[in-house]
């Protein structure tokens, strides 16, 4: 275990920063928090989590694939891949690292996704334990500890000091990097700090939710439960719960004409448009309920029988927090899995 | 005033469906924390018993809901319906939106919507129960001993602040009194805007519209944008997207988007109240209304039925094209 005493925390991230880009969370002006690069006078904020998740750092919103320039009758297939710079994502909660996991198990089987193969290489990523857990957090339902975050380095923040632990040999190659700035402590300050999480953890409103009724081989018990109908009735279908998955991995690509060229370029989908996974027969979800279901299946039964049981929801809470009609993954759990979490 | 509360709505809707007059309610179904309420259908009294909440959360605006639930259910609906919301019916009626005859409307009144992430940003996450003392709201969070008092009027929705009409323009019952047409600054930031500088404006939208996630949220909650497919969702459109490909179709699809509803806008709000990046879309919307106000006379959408729309109806006094900058400039 190493620390520093947060008056020091700057001349860490400036340290860091001298050989990989470093982002953060950080306050914007509506009280939100952001990932942001750090730059000198950029504050760590102390919001519990961003509003967009850090999953943008290896799977972006959008990003180009290949282009294309036609000369004449011949094509010209250009490469407009780059390769990211070194970086360091400073602060992400225990719900997020996992969430990484479930992304790895997607784009890093095979056949290999490079361009996010690459990103996750060049990526470091140092955790910060939760102090202030939200009403909307049920990390623990599915398996994790806000005390305990993983990532190639772990760290816990109290009052006065931040405290740092390397879990794997890049984040350990990191700590020593920065040895001029930490000293030497023992687990003391720490495990008081994890004891008082999970205090706070045991008073959360979903601490008792579980995942009860869902999981690899519920399909026929659960995909024709009339209560889909009720819980998407007033569903927008707008995808903001998607797009503010952590875990949600879904994209389509598409060409972009430039007018004298073709851009193609992948983008986030959401299964929650009209348009997802549109072929030349048409589409097999035609209603919103359909959509609606195709998340809530995914996430608690699909991907779990692909993946050896484990869920591809965190309990992160956006989508509790973000849905304009407040319907959400923990109602649906409830509802359908007759699990009412008390 | 008596103040209306859960109760007395669940009871007028009971009667109303018992007495056959109607099929089904639009109601808010009680969450998980208090403040997120989900609009639902109910058919029963039992399930209004058990699940219908009226409380300071009640923001979402039922009246689109109404182009669907009228299409699939069967019987009359009964929709609650705050004095903005009566704007956006009136204007769907307007454009035909939905048989009116498949709806009773109850007009309640309204003393503002609350923001929760306001709530937040004052009492921090956390938030385990939220209970009304007279002006306050009683905010019970995990890490206080005592429930947090916190003014009422200082966690109000930005449109609840800036709330243009306390009066109902469409009903077929009214609980409680009537209100008014009232004064408001909402265009107070649109003047702000306009007079910066073009530079300083382009910065400012730039800003506010690169952080937009392209989740739809805002077209999918709005009363104006009833297509039966957006040209954004149409594969066939060309201009399909679900992200942007770069800078210039992030703010195409806000300004057409804009352009489209202008006219029809009620300024209902629901726009700026459901994006989750918090950009404050109504000024764009405010900002085509104060326009079309200044140049062909004040209009309010949806005040009446049937109204023709400034820019669908032409008059000899309407603006020349061009005139609209000369008279920027000479008023700057
Ligand atoms: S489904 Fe909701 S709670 Fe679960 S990981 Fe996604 S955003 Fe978070
Ligand atoms: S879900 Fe768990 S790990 Fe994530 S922010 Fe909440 S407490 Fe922290
Ligand atoms: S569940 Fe909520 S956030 Fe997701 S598509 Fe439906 S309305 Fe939008
Ligand atoms: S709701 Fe907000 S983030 Fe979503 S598309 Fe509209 S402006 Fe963008």
């Amino acid at each position: 275990m190493r620390k520093c005493s947060l008056d020091k925390i700057n001349l860490l991230f400036a340290e860091i920063a001298k050989n990989a880009v470093l982002y953060l969370p950080v306050d914007e002006n509506d009280g939100s928090a952001v990932y942001k690069k750090w730059e000198d006078g950029t504050a760590y904020s102390n919001a519990l989590n961003t509003v967009r998740s850090p999953k943008d750092f290896f799977f972006p919103q959008t990003e180009n694939l290949m282009g294309f320039k036609t000369l004449g009758k011949t094509i010209e297939v250009i490469d407009t891949r780059v390769e990211p710079d070194d970086f360091v994502i400073f602060g992400v909660r225990a719900c997020d690292v996992r969430s990484f996991d479930i992304l790895d198990r997607v784009f890093l089987s095979e056949p290999v996704d490079s361009f996010y193969a690459s990103r996750r290489n060049h990526g470091i990523i140092i955790s910060m334990a939760c102090t202030r857990p939200s009403e909307t957090c049920f990390c623990k339902t599915f398996g994790i500890d806000p005390a305990e975050p993983q990532g190639d380095i772990s760290a816990w923040k109290t009052e006065t000091e931040v405290f740092f632990k390397s879990n794997t040999a890049k984040g350990e190659n990191l700590l020593t990097a920065l040895d001029g700035i930490l000293e030497d402590c023992d687990n003391n300050e720490v495990d008081a700090q994890k004891a008082k999480i999970n205090a706070v953890m045991n008073r959360l409103p979903l601490k008792n939710l579980t995942t009860d009724g869902f999981g690899g081989g519920k399909t026929a018990e659960i995909f024709d439960s009339p209560k889909w109908e009720e819980l998407s009735e007033s569903c927008l279908g707008c995808g903001t719960c998607t797009f503010v998955c952590p875990t949600c991995q879904c994209y389509d690509i598409k060409d972009f004409n430039t007018g004298t060229g073709v851009i193609r370029f992948r983008c986030w989908d959401s299964c929650m448009y009209s348009d997802f996974t549109k072929m030349a027969h048409g589409n097999n979800r035609n209603t919103q309920k359909e959509r609606f279901r195709q998340r809530f299946m995914h996430k608690l039964v699909y991907y779990p029988e692909n993946n050896e049981e484990i869920f591809s929801c965190v309990g992160c809470g956006r989508c509790l927090s973000k849905c304009p009609i407040s319907m959400n993954i923990v109602k649906v759990m409830k509802e359908i899995g007759g699990n009412k979490g008390e | 005033m008596q103040k209306i509360t859960g109760d007395i709505l669940i009871e007028k809707a009971s009667a109303l469906l018992s007495s056959g007059t109607v099929s089904c309610v639009l109601g808010w179904k009680k969450g998980e924390f208090g403040y997120d309420v989900t609009p639902a259908v109910f058919s029963s009294v039992e399930e209004l018993e058990r699940d219908f909440v009226y409380n300071d959360f009640c923001g979402a605006n039922f009246s689109k809901y109404l182009v669907s639930k009228t299409r699939k259910l069967e019987g009359k609906i009964l929709v609650f319906l705050k004095p903005c919301d009566t704007y956006s019916f009136n204007q769907l009626l307007s454009e035909h939106r939905f048989d009116r005859e498949k709806v009773y409307a109850i007009g309640i009144p309204c003393e503002g919507m609350v923001d929760i992430s306001k709530v937040k940003a004052t009492v921090g996450e956390g938030i385990s129960s939220i209970d009304t003392d007279g002006d306050n709201l009683l905010v019970s969070t995990l890490y206080d001993e005592e429930p947090v008092a916190v003014d009422f009027k200082s966690v109000l929705a930005e449109r609840c602040i800036n709330c243009k009409s306390k009066k109902h323009v469409a009903y077929d019952e009214l609980l409680g009194e009537e209100g008014d047409v009232i004064e408001n600054s909402r265009f107070d930031e649109v003047a702000r805007i306009e007079a910066l500088t073009p530079d300083e404006r382009f910065a400012f939208w730039q800003n506010e519209l690169s952080r937009c996630i392209r989740c739809n949220a805002c077209r999918d909650a709005c009363p104006a944008c009833t297509c039966e497919k957006c040209v954004f969702d149409n594969p066939a459109s060309g201009v399909e997207n679900k992200s942007p490909a770069n800078s210039f179709e992030e703010k195409l699809f806000h300004i057409i988007r804009a352009y489209h509803v202008a006219g029809r806008c009620t300024d209902c709000g629901e726009c700026s109240r459901v994006c989750p990046q918090n950009i404050p879309l109504h000024l764009l919307n405010r900002k085509f209304i104060k326009d079309m106000n200044e140049f062909y006379g004040e209009y309010q959408a949806g005040e009446e039925v049937g109204m023709r729309a400034p820019l669908v109806s032409y008059t000899t006094e309407d603006l020349e094209p061009g005139e609209a900058l000369t008279r920027r400039d000479t008023d700057a």
